[in-house]
């Protein structure tokens, strides 16, 4: 029997460090570190999620043909090196900050990862090879190896890997063949994080929150159509095929320390920058992210409509942290300029360590490629599954009481009877999802008819801001009945518009109503999934994928009438989503979920023991 | 000596030759840095500076 080869991809050193493995370029692991550290974002190498994963195909390191780390540090070092010289004497608190650490360190890159990698090997000296990948091909290849398409067009879009900033390719079989790219400085990630910086967010965790902060910019506001006259005349110049240049006179991060040159913006918006610090969010803030949000879609519509002009094809396949902007992602479908659109589910520099190695393994061996029916990302669940041993382990630890409901029907039609009675669920089961969305197996589960559930979630569960939006899971049967929406959204990474007939009318000056009275008319017959303007980040729940979660929906169907429900992540705001069943049971036991599924055993917090620590997530979790 | 031999081997696929004296200052400040200790730096930067 031929013995199978392995490839280990790394990502690690800037933020969101993690690790995947191939078997034969099938996909067998990928987990981020943060998950197990539990400290969000970790940007340390990832020795324990490499260790799962190598545990995961109950291999050694010495069984693995090659590491490839996603990627190359020389040639970031020269974009760092040509940026300084380019800016000089600006740059130089910068240059002196960042200096020591490559001089000590990243330069030295494959020292730094054998001496990491032989900790994993401690017994024996033979390491693997260690290759590296251009940090856009590592994109590039996690967007379209692992997509359903033999043939596609391939757009990345990110703040910056070594100099490329945006991509544009076509992948045919296992080659992948690049048209143009984008570099740094200019850069649409860079740009929209400059606005997040802004709006008082943090970079490179709160863009998402400024994508959901910008339906509530008013459309109809002289304000809005101001900043975005300003963003497209004096920020960025777009030309017709979507490549751009930023005015690097408003910018600061190509050598400073900061994002945004303060003062420029001050005079250009007449806004200070709203702090970190303030609770309330001013509707001039609002009009901004309205603003930004509108330049954002229009630069990556132009850009698609490029690649797909020289890629030849109606299939599309994203990539880039710009591509978990799924209100652009939902106007590009919805253009119809595509066919398919596929979006690689960790779209961040998480999902390079996959496209590292699956680039290794089509490019670097020049192996061929299957496409799968779906994808062969296995709906994302490709972290760690913890079994009834673990589970009854955890709760004779905590001393906590439960129920075990060993047949899945009585277990999926409880669960669902609980939610309608309004319970705040937690749901834990098989493989953690590998990705930034949580899509049924690290889940904490609510009813969207209850108008109350997105104060409930925000406040009292997740302790986030109150205006966040919450998404939500529909059966993939009955999606289209509830959403518009066309095709599969399985990773939750498209906003599709509420259906018409599920809608309900606001009054009149509804847009100049203050932000809290806004938010909570019932704007349709699912207002805790219904953004403010009408639209909802879909996931699609496939029997195929997640035959549990959709068993749950069917049942909440059958025997409540609905088969959506809402749908966040299980962690509290700053908290990486939670891995094992103890991360479980302590984020359960520190907000007020008031149930929590482990597997098949249910744990009810009224019958839980007093828990020691109930707020130290405060202190534990810097807020995100 | 593979450090040095890859980061040949790139500054000549880059052309980017110009580069060099730059990272042997870098490298060689750092090494310093790293091996006597700030301290015992002092007079070698007073002089170049």
């Amino acid at each position: 029997m031929k013995t199978p080869l392995y490839i280990l991809g790394i990502s690690a050193y800037y933020h969101d460090s993690a690790a995947a493995l191939l078997r034969d370029g099938e996909i067998v692991a990928a987990a981020q570190e943060e998950r197990f550290t539990r400290k969000k974002h970790d940007p340390d190498f990832p020795a324990q999620a490499a260790r799962y994963v190598l545990e995961e195909a109950a291999i050694g390191l010495d069984r693995v043909a090659g590491v490839v780390f996603y990627d190359k540090p020389f040639l970031k070092f020269e974009r760092l090196l040509e940026t300084y010289h380019a800016f000089a004497p600006r740059g130089l608190k910068s240059f002196l900050t960042s200096m020591p650490v490559w001089v000590k360190e990243k330069l030295f890159m494959r020292s730094l990862l054998e001496k990491n990698l032989k900790n994993l090997l401690p017994e024996s000296n033979k390491l693997p090879a260690v290759y590296f990948s251009e940090h856009h091909l590592s994109h590039m290849a996690s967007a379209f190896y692992p997509s359903p398409f033999e043939k596609a067009a391939i757009l990345t879009v990110d703040g910056v890997g070594e100099w490329a900033t945006t991509s544009i390719a076509r992948g045919d079989g296992p080659s992948i063949m690049v048209f143009k790219e984008i570099h740094f400085p200019h850069s649409l990630g860079l740009l929209y994080s400059a606005f997040t910086a802004y709006c008082g967010f943090k970079v490179n965790s709160g863009e998402y929150k400024l994508m959901g902060l910008a339906p509530y910019g008013n459309p109809r506001a002289r304000q809005t159509a101001e900043f975005e006259e300003k963003i497209r005349g004096e920020l960025i110049d777009i030309r017709e095929d979507g490549s751009f240049l930023l005015n690097m006179a408003y910018f600061s991060y190509a050598t400073g320390l900061r994002m945004y040159e303060e003062n420029r913006w001050k005079a250009l918006f007449g806004a200070e920058p709203r702090t970190a610090e303030r609770e309330d969010v001013p509707q001039t803030y609002m009009n901004m992210a309205l603003a930004i949000q509108r330049v954002t879609e229009d630069v990556v519509m132009r850009m698609a409509r490029t690649a797909c002009e020289n890629a030849h094809s109606d299939n599309l396949c994203l990539a880039g942290g710009v591509a978990l902007n799924c209100v652009a992602n939902g106007k590009l479908l919805r253009s119809g300029m595509f066919k398919n659109i596929w979006i690689q589910p960790a779209s961040g520099d998480a999902g390079g360590a996959l496209g590292a190695a699956l680039a290794y393994w089509h490019i670097g061996l020049g192996m061929e490629r299957a496409p799968q029916k779906d994808d062969s990302m296995r709906g994302a669940y490709l972290g760690p599954e913890f079994g009834r041993d673990d589970i009854l382990r955890t709760c004779k630890r905590f001393h906590a009481p439960y129920r075990s409901m060993p047949e899945e029907k009585i277990l999926v039609e409880t669960v669902a009877d609980l939610l309608a009675e309004g319970h705040v669920i937690g749901w834990f089961q098989g493989r953690m999802e590998y990705g930034p969305r949580a899509l049924g197996n690290r889940s904490i589960l609510g009813d969207p008819r209850n108008p109350e559930m997105q104060k409930c979630l925000n406040l009292k569960i997740k302790y986030r801001e109150g205006f966040r939006p919450f998404a939500p899971s529909v059966l993939e049967e009955d999606a289209e009945k509830y959403f518009d929406i066309p095709v599969n959204s399985s990773y939750m990474l498209l906003v599709a518009p509420v259906a018409e007939k599920l809608r309900k009318a606001v009054p009149n000056g509804y847009e100049e109503l203050p932000l809290w009275e806004r938010l909570y008319f019932q704007r349709s017959e699912l207002p805790s999934v219904t953004h403010i303007d009408y639209s909802a980040r879909v996931q699609t729940v496939s029997r195929r994928t997640n035959p549990r979660y959709w068993a749950l929906l069917s049942a909440f169907k059958e025997r409540h009438g609905c088969p959506v429900l809402i749908n966040t992540s299980f962690n509290v705001r700053g908290e990486p989503i939670v891995c094992t069943p103890a991360d479980a049971y302590v984020c359960f036991m520190r907000t007020e979920m008031t149930y929590l599924l482990l597997g098949d055993v249910l744990l009810a917090k009224s019958e839980q023991p007093p828990f020691n620590g109930g707020d130290c997530w405060r202190t534990e979790y810097a807020l995100d | 000596m593979h450090f040095v031999s890859e980061l040949v081997g790139f500054l000549n696929t880059r052309k980017k030759f110009w580069l060099l004296p730059l990272i042997i200052v870098l490298v060689l400040f750092g090494g310093l840095l790293f091996f006597v200790g700030g301290s015992a730096m002092a007079p070698f930067v007073y002089t170049l500076f």
